[in-house]
């Protein structure tokens, strides 16, 4: 399970309540890009851009590194855990429906050696 | 026998899996320790249904079922607390093929999933497979999972955050 303390969980709220850096986390899921290229889709200045990022960055939301004069971002381990718990959250929906049907199943197969299969015959 | 294995039912529990495996498809998977035709038999009679669909610590009410499980029988599931305040699930089987498959669609509105459920039978036990086909990748994202998702308007954020992550 992925286990979130609250200070963290503050960043990453804050962070997430921006809709541009909400897109720039779109973005990078679909390929790592340079400040420089976020900033043009995104029609923003540099400056603008490298803020932004930042903040993500604090989060461990996006990790970036720079390779000769480009900073390349991509998203980070925070951004994949936040994944997992969203199959965390619907793995422990489905487990609670079955586990459930599993009682009944139990009751219906003792119900069957009960009663052989009688009602069949 | 049998009051053992409920009484431990922890050490027993068979494991729940998801998966999404694509943009649209959620699939679940689960083992039960017993033939088909009885898991099928727990699905298919709305009395039994009722009991396990809308479990407590989903935080949801099942108030009423009804279903006509026949090719192109339809189904409707009315949850919430009383008449005033409910809401409804809808729709069609599209196949039932008897002990081994149940498609339906969900109707009720424009992001419904096609559910496929197959029962395999090894052994005495049945392997169930549940896979949700969702139109968009973002009714995926949306979809609901009962009481976790009466959470702070931040998860919505989250949850917004997943689109771009799969």
């Amino acid at each position: 399970m992925v286990q979130y303390s609250p200070a963290r969980l503050d960043a990453s709220f804050a962070a997430l309540s921006d809709a541009t850096r909400r897109g720039v986390l779109e973005q990078l899921g679909r390929a790592d890009a340079s400040i420089t290229d976020l900033a043009e889709k995104f029609r923003m200045t540099l400056t603008g851009m490298k803020k932004h990022v930042g903040i993500l960055e604090q989060t461990g939301l996006v990790i970036t590194k720079k390779v000769g004069r480009v900073r390349t971002c991509r998203l980070g381990s925070r951004a994949l855990e936040v994944e997992a718990a969203w199959i965390e959250r619907h793995r422990r929906f489905w487990e609670a429906r079955f586990d459930a049907l599993d009682q009944v199943v139990e009751e219906l197969k003792e119900q069957e050696q009960i009663h052989g299969r009688k009602r069949k015959e | 026998m049998a009051a053992n294995a409920k009484s431990d039912p922890a050490s027993s529990k068979n494991r729940t899996t998801v998966e999404r495996t694509s943009e649209r498809e959620l699939v679940v998977t689960r083992t039960f320790d017993a033939p088909a035709r009885i898991v099928l038999e727990a699905w298919t009679t709305p009395k039994l249904f009722m009991r396990w669909w809308a479990p407590k610590s989903m935080g949801m009410i099942l108030r009423s079922c009804e279903m006509d499980v026949r090719t192109g029988g339809k189904y409707r599931l009315e949850f919430g607390q009383d008449a005033s305040n409910s809401f409804a699930f809808f729709g069609r089987y599209i196949e039932v093929t008897p002990h081994s498959r149940l498609i339906w669609t969900n109707e009720e509105g424009d992001d419904g999933a096609v559910t496929t459920v197959t029962f395999e039978e090894r052994g005495g036990k049945t392997l169930l497979v549940l896979c949700e086909l969702y139109p968009s990748k973002g009714a995926l994202d949306a979809a609901g999972t009962g009481a976790a998702d009466a959470m702070p308007e931040q998860f919505g954020q989250l949850d917004e955050l997943l689109v771009t992550l799969t």
